[in-house]
This record gives structure tokens, C-alpha cells and sequence, in this order.
């Protein structure tokens, strides 16, 4: 556990000494504030005093961030050979899979933290449903978790960053938008099971207020299976044929 | 702390990079490699290092199994991989807390030791900027430094000299050799006469095998085999009157004359025989004067030219 800390540690003041977390913050900030209060289906638009249009927004917006922040995570890392002195130090692969992971989720919940004067301002304007404004925070979080589970593995597989970085897109997308469609096509088994897979499906009603267990094992198990795909291709040097 | 390899094997598809070695480095002992490049130095280095699981075969470190005690394992050993990578991001200083920390050093003693280590490795002028501001030179310093940084028993260090100038690489060695005197240190190296400076043994690695094991004195005998001396007498009389009489010595094999120096003459003796007490007595016998006499050792190079081509 300490180690895990020890490395995120590490990782975050990497963030925070070079310009990406600064840049990461004001462009989700900027982004996510312009959607919700100036431009399309904002707050006024829409006439509710809720963070549904930010949370629409923070779906793609990380959807986009999460792989810039963890592609270079692994891959350079294995590119530069500091990974022998990473793990021959007195740590264990998935030490340092879960102290890289646990970075990005608290760069990623500083950020969303910062976006709570929306919340506030919401608030002041009408009468706001509480439980949803929370459970849509935490479906924001589970949802980066899923994609930081999904970037750390592309970063894992490869020591180019851009590679890294649109794997993690590509993989992505699967469960943005393609398992949606394809589930609009079945019918039947296969539809559930496509409607099952795609991310908005649980996203949405967990942004609506529905927190149901369905959806929380499935973000834990794409969290969870990312990291295990990424541990995997970092022990791979330990196969034996 | 002591290691024993036992019958390790790295395979690379077919290649074999390691082939079934097995040797035992004893507590205490500074052990350089020697091998041309692609022999397998670094492949068992990384292996010992646990940062690789071999093909077959075990390494035992302070009596644990590379296989399965890997975690405190690694706690005991401090490695300097051959690259030397390093978070250039990071100044020196924060990047040897992390090493420090993340080996489990105790936290209130973290900063006596890193100041300890800065002035040790002659960092002190540096400590304060990012690690890829720095010159060759002093980023291998670091590399030395968060190697040792936890106090390890165990130092292993995969080409630790390159890329410093003629002082600091005098400094190092002696820096080796007194970490040496009470930890267990295996070093590589194709740098002949630093294993010959520093190391008390020397193993000598050609495609995945171990050719040779001793300290370089034991190497130089094997590869010799019989004593050369270069002798030179002065006023002698007539060459020939010379060559004549030593080659009726009963210990002497052969004798060359040296072409163009004058009265020279390099003498080889028979095996396990030696010919410098005769040689003495001949020329007090005759009355020449004897102005040289030197044993010529077999350089490590040549032994290494040897085995290794």
C-alpha cells in the first residue's frame, strides 16, 4: 500500500511540475463551462436547475483527456528503460499499475472537485435534486476509472505515446458509442449483452440518480480488467516458453 | 550476503543468451564480468536483479529463491542497469528520496543518508537541478547514488564507469572497492584493466558460458602455462657464445633474440620449471653482466582474446 502511494506520489508531482496538470484543469474547466453554461443545451437552455449538460459534457471531455494523461504513463517509461529501475526496486508490477492508476484518478477528481462551484451556483439559481448532482459526480469518477483502466492498457502494450494514446481511443470508442449502436441493432441476448457493455447505457442512469449495483460492478470489472491486461503485458518479460 | 546461480538459462526464442551457468559469489567479494557485447553479462545481471525470471535454473540471494522471495530480495540489492535510465524530469535530490522511500529506507533517516550519498558520489554541486540538465558524467554519479542509497548488501553494477573522465573513474573504482570490503559487489565491464584494479575475482562470459573464473593471477598462470623472461646482458661478448650457453641450460625451452635491441633475448622455460636462479649463476660463472630480468606476464587482454574468439 505504501508503495502504491509512494509511486502515485511520484506521478502527480510530474503532473504538477511539468504544465499538464494545469493544462488538463483550465481546458476541462473552460470546456466543460462553456457547454454547461454558454452554449447548446446549457443550463438556460434546458430551463432545470440540474448538472445533467455538465456531466454530457464531462463524458467526452474525459473521453478525450483520460488517454492524454495516461499514455505516456507505461509507454515512456518502457521506452526510456526506467522501467528496469522502476521494478527492480523493492516494488511489485501491480504496485506500480495501481500507484499510476491512482494518480490519474486524483488528478482526475482535483479537477472535477474544481467544477463544485458549479454545482453551488446551480443551487442558488433553483431547487436542485441533490442525490443526482452526487451520483452523477460518481459516475464521472467510476466512468475515468474505466477509462484509465483502458489508457493504462494501451500505454502497456506499446513504448510510443501516440500509439498509446489512440489505442486507448480506439478501445475506447467500443464503449462510448459502438457497443450503443450495436445493441440498437440486436435484439434479444445479444442486444442485452451489447446493452450491457456500453458505457452510456450505466453512465446515464447513474448521472440520472440511479445508482445500481449492475452498474458499478461493470465499471469495476472494466477498471479492473484494464489493469489486469496492462500488469499482464508488464510481466510478459517474465514468460517462460 | 553471498549469491549462488545454479544452472540458469535465458532463452530469447531460440537463442540462448544465458546457457546453463552456475557460480557463487561469496559474501564480501567484488566479482567483475568480462565478455564481449551480446555474451550475457547483462541478461544474468538482470535476472539476479529480479527484474527478469530465467528460462530455467534458479539464483539464490542470502539464501532466497529469485522465484518466489523477489520482493525482499530486491530490498537487498542495488542495481545500476547499463543504460543507467533516470527520470530526467525530477531533480536529484527528490529522486533519490523516491528510491529511498520506495525501498523501504526509514523515513527519519532518509535525509542524513541522501546527504550522505550526495557527498560520497561528489554530487553536491548538482543537487538541486533536474537530472537531464546534467552532464553524462554526473547523471551516472546518480545512477551510483540511488543505487546505493538504501545501503544494500548487494551492488550490482552493469558498466559503472562509462561515460565518466579519467578522475572520476579512479574515484569510482576506489569507490568500489571500499563499498567492496564488506558488500558483495558483481560489476561489468569491458574495460580490462578496471576489473584488474578492482575486482578480486573475475569471471569471463562468452556466448552464454562461463570460459574462465579466478582472480587474475590464477587466469594469467592457466593461459601461460610457462615462464617468459626477458633477459638482457650487457657487454656481452659474442651473441651466439651467448644463445649457446643458455640454450645448454637444462630448465630452458627456447631462446629469441631481441632483433633490434642490443644483447636482448627473451627465454621461455620448460613447463612448471623455472630458469632465473641457472641464468643468475651462469653469468656470475662467466662473468657477464647481467642488466635485466624480467618475468613477462601474459596480458589480460591476450587471455581475453583468447577465450573469447
Amino acid at each position: 500500500m505504501k508503495a502504491i502511494w509512494i509511486i502515485s506520489k511520484r506521478e502527480l508531482k510530474v503532473f504538477f511540475d511539468s504544465l499538464i496538470a494545469y493544462i488538463l484543469i483550465v481546458v476541462f474547466l473552460g470546456i466543460s463551462g462553456f457547454f454547461t453554461w454558454l452554449y447548446g443545451s446549457d443550463v438556460f437552455f434546458t430551463g432545470q436547475a440540474s448538472l445533467q449538460p455538465f456531466f454530457g459534457i464531462a463524458y467526452w471531455t474525459l473521453f478525450f483527456f483520460i488517454p492524454a494523461l495516461t499514455m505516456k504513463m507505461i509507454a515512456e517509461e518502457k521506452k526510456s528503460g526506467t522501467i528496469e529501475l522502476l521494478l527492480t526496486k523493492a516494488v511489485s508490477d501491480w504496485q506500480v499499475i495501481w500507484g499510476k492508476f491512482l494518480a490519474c484518478l486524483i488528478l482526475i477528481a482535483i479537477a472535477l472537485g474544481l467544477t463544485i462551484p458549479y454545482y453551488l451556483t446551480i443551487w442558488a439559481i433553483g431547487p436542485v435534486d441533490h442525490g443526482a448532482v452526487w451520483s452523477g459526480y460518481l459516475g464521472t469518477l467510476l466512468m475515468s476509472m474505466a477509462y484509465i483502466g483502458i489508457g493504462l492498457f494501451a500505454s502497456s502494450i506499446t513504448n510510443n505515446q501516440i500509439v498509446a494514446f489512440l489505442t486507448s481511443l480506439f478501445v475506447g470508442v467500443f464503449f462510448l458509442i459502438i457497443f450503443d449502436v450495436l445493441a440498437n441493432n440486436f435484439t434479444g441476448f445479444t442486444g442485452q449483452l451489447f446493452n450491457y457493455l456500453s458505457l452510456s447505457t450505466h453512465f446515464e442512469s447513474i448521472s440520472r440518480g440511479v445508482i445500481d449495483t449492475k452498474s458499478l460492478l461493470y465499471f469495476f470489472s472494466v477498471t479492473f480488467f484494464g489493469l489486469f491486461l496492462a500488469e499482464s503485458a508488464l510481466s510478459k518479460r517474465n514468460i517462460v516458453e | 550476503m553471498g549469491i549462488i546461480v545454479e544452472n540458469l538459462t535465458k532463452k530469447y526464442g531460440p537463442q540462448r543468451a544465458v546457457d546453463n551457468i552456475s557460480f557463487e559469489v561469496k559474501t564480501g567479494e567484488v566479482v567483475g564480468f568480462l565478455g564481449p557485447n551480446g555474451a550475457g553479462k547483462t541478461t544474468t545481471m538482470k535476472i539476479i536483479t529480479c527484474y527478469m525470471a530465467p528460462t530455467e535454473g534458479d539464483v539464490k540471494v542470502g539464501g532466497l529463491s529469485i522465484l518466489e522471495d523477489s520482493e525482499q530480495i530486491k530490498k537487498k540489492i542495488g542495481y545500476l542497469p547499463e543504460s543507467n535510465p533516470l527520470y530526467y524530469e525530477m531533480p536529484v535530490l527528490e529522486y533519490l528520496e523516491f528510491v529511498a522511500d520506495l525501498q523501504g529506507f526509514p523515513r527519519n533517516k532518509i535525509n542524513l543518508r541522501i546527504a550522505d550519498m550526495v557527498h560520497m558520489t561528489g554530487l553536491a554541486a548538482e543537487k538541486h537541478k533536474k537530472i537531464g540538465e546534467l552532464s553524462k558524467g554526473y547523471k551516472q554519479r546518480v545512477g551510483l547514488a540511488q543505487a546505493m542509497i538504501h545501503d544494500p548488501e548487494i551492488l550490482i553494477l552493469d558498466e559503472p564507469t562509462t561515460g565518466l573522465d579519467p578522475n572520476q573513474i579512479v574515484e569510482i573504482r576506489k569507490l568500489i572497492k571500499e563499498l567492496g570490503k564488506e558488500k558483495t559487489v558483481i560489476l561489468s565491464t569491458h574495460i580490462l584493466p578496471e576489473v584488474e584494479a578492482t575486482c578480486d575475482r573475475i569471471l569471463i562470459i562468452n556466448q552464454g558460458q562461463i570460459v574462465a573464473d579466478g582472480t587474475s593471477g590464477m587466469l594469467r598462470k592457466q593461459s601461460q602455462g610457462q615462464e617468459v623472461l626477458k633477459v638482457n646482458i650487457g657487454e656481452a661478448p659474442v651473441r651466439d657464445e651467448v644463445i649457446s650457453a643458455l640454450v645448454s641450460l637444462p630448465t630452458i625451452a627456447a631462446v629469441d633474440p631481441i632483433s633490434d635491441s642490443n644483447g636482448s633475448f627473451l627465454i621461455n622455460s620448460k613447463l612448471n620449471e623455472s630458469s632465473r636462479r641457472h641464468i643468475f649463476q651462469m653469468c656470475v660463472q662467466k662473468n657477464w653482466v647481467l642488466m635485466e630480468m624480467t618475468p613477462i606476464e601474459t596480458k589480460l587482454e591476450d587471455i581475453f582474446r583468447d577465450l573469447t574468439t
